[in-house]
């Protein structure tokens, strides 16, 4: 069964199309990479599917329900959590945001809601950094933090909208390990301009840029064309393989390789 | 110490109190909200409340709390729809409402208030009125921050990642701007309009440096207002000089020493 379905999704601002006709879905334990460029509509896509954005036309169902009312099977994690850092709030605050509201104490926090930041923050690696101010983490710590409040809702789905953009190298590397290890259990859509992504992790790849082209990149050696040399990609040369324009590996409908 | 058996001295010193631990806590919000420019906005056309309530013969307290609050009804309608032009409304309604103010007294017949008490504060004509109104208020406030505080926690951290998470953002931050209001107009009463802003900023500032949530920055901003207060109306007894911005100079010196100790740790 499908976990996100969308069917012949279109949007515009004003009158200006952001979005047009978008068919896509997304299987369990997929982990799929969303790219294009900026101004795209990658992250109105997110938003759409987050049921932040109004849907307008087309439609949306998350494990067979509408996105508003499925939110609490979605953890999500926004592009920029470098804002606010001088925010007095320690790591497990944040992540304890994330709990899906419940029966609550006056005053304080829950047990129950304690105990799952908890494990949530040791889930992701960061457990000896509860009582830490947010804004005293690195980059890729305050990521985790992200990753880790939206794990606290026992999600489903992952989504991650570039995870990745405000961090060094290696801090990019051990979030996608983090990522991999998260996606045996749970579906993972991620948003990402990092090609390591779609080469080594991504087992499915969208390229947004107003329409909507799909590929399974499982096996990268038969989706891809190396010139010859077949470890070494350009990025420019692959973002642009797996446009729909200059895609000549795709058939003419992108969408023909969605199973039923 | 003989200046304490004055009972217009004990009310000079509860009342700040009472109002330094409204400011230390509203002010944390507007900080952390960003919302500082705003405040200024709301004490400022607040202004307009004193006119009106002198020109109709109210409470002066009851005048502009109902305008204050008004403004901030209004502010929070123009700045959900058109976040970006924040700027610009809050700069029109902190101008209308001082120039309604003016405009009210001006017509009053045979009244001359006094204009330099508003602006800069007369914690030592505070009435038992005045004290339980402040009173109300704190308890007001104490409650809120403790019922809600992790929906304004949130609401202040992320405020998208908490429309997620079903809070509901535009109630919450209507009710940051409403408790604003009526913050700025029980203070106004401590240090007057114009220096309000600073008696909601500077022992904020401090306390975000010491602190690691927003609960103990509020609570030690509360405490920092309390001393920055019960300092300056000391040195105001004591040399002759105007309470409200005795009050505002400490805190400013206050806030060099502390930055400079701060830096150099």
């Amino acid at each position: 069964m499908s976990v996100v379905e969308i069917k012949d999704l279109s949007f515009a601002y004003d009158k200006q199309t952001i979005l047009e006709n978008i068919n896509l879905n997304v299987e369990e334990r997929d982990f799929l990479a969303i790219i294009g460029p900026n101004g795209g509509g990658k992250s109105t896509l997110l938003k759409l599917i987050l049921g932040i954005n109004p849907l307008k036309s087309g439609s949306i169902t998350i494990q067979g329900k509408k996105p508003s009312q499925s939110l609490k099977h979605i953890g999500y994690v926004p592009q920029n959590t470098n804002i606010n850092t001088d925010f007095p709030i320690k790591a497990i605050e944040v992540v304890m945001m994330g709990h899906t509201p419940g029966k609550r104490p006056l005053f304080g926090y829950g047990r129950d809601e304690i105990s799952c930041a908890l494990g949530a923050l040791a889930q992701v690696g960061m457990q000896e950094f509860a009582q830490t101010k947010i804004g005293s983490l690195s980059g890729g710590q305050r990521q985790r933090v992200m990753i880790a409040r939206a794990l606290c809702a026992n999600p489903s789905i992952l989504i991650l909208d570039e995870p990745t953009s405000s961090i060094d190298i290696t801090g990019q590397r051990s979030i996608y390990e983090l990522l991999r290890e998260l996606n045996k259990q749970i579906t993972v859509i991620v948003v990402s301009h990092d090609i390591s992504v779609i080469l080594e992790y991504a087992n499915k790849a969208a390229h947004v840029n107003k329409t909507l082209s799909y590929h399974d990149i499982s096996d990268k050696k038969s989706t891809f064309h190396t010139h010859g040399n077949q470890e070494h990609f350009c990025e420019i040369e692959l973002l642009q393989m797996l446009a729909p324009s200059s895609c000549n590996s795709c058939e003419s409908e992108p969408q023909w390789r969605i199973k039923p | 110490m003989e200046a304490l058996s004055f009972d217009f001295m004990q009310h000079a010193l509860l009342a700040g109190i009472l109002v330094s631990f409204a400011a230390g806590i509203i002010g944390s919000l507007i900080v952390v909200n960003r919302m500082v420019f705003l405040a200024g906005g709301i004490a400022h056309t607040s202004y307009g409340g004193i006119g009106m309530a002198v020109y109709f013969g109210l409470p002066i307290f009851l005048g502009a709390s109902l305008f204050a609050v008004g403004s901030a009804l209004l502010i929070a309608v123009l700045t959900l729809r058109k976040r970006h032009r924040m700027d610009t409304f809050i700069g029109l309604i902190w101008a209308v409402g001082m120039a309604i103010g003016v405009i009210l007294v001006d017509l009053t017949p045979g009244y001359n208030v006094d204009l330099m008490s508003y602006l800069f504060g007369s914690i030592l004509a505070v009435s038992s009125e005045d004290l339980w109104f402040m009173g109300a208020l704190l308890a007001i406030i104490l409650t809120v921050v403790t019922v809600w505080y992790r929906d304004i926690l949130a609401v202040s951290y992320d405020s998208e990642y908490a429309t997620l998470r079903g809070v509901n953002v535009t109630f919450f931050y209507t009710l940051i701007l409403i408790l604003s209001a009526l913050t700025v107009v029980i203070a106004i009463k401590v240090v007057g309009l114009i220096l309000v802003i600073a008696m909601l900023t500077i022992p904020v500032y401090i306390a975000e440096k010491l602190s690691k949530s927003l609960f103990s920055m509020m609570f030690v901003s509360g405490l920092i207002a309390t001393l920055f207060t019960l300092a300056g109306l000391w040195l105001s007894y004591t040399y002759n000089l105007t309470s409200g911005a005795s009050i505002i100079m400490v805190s400013a010196l206050c806030l060099g020493v502390f930055l400079l100790i701060y830096r150099t740790k």
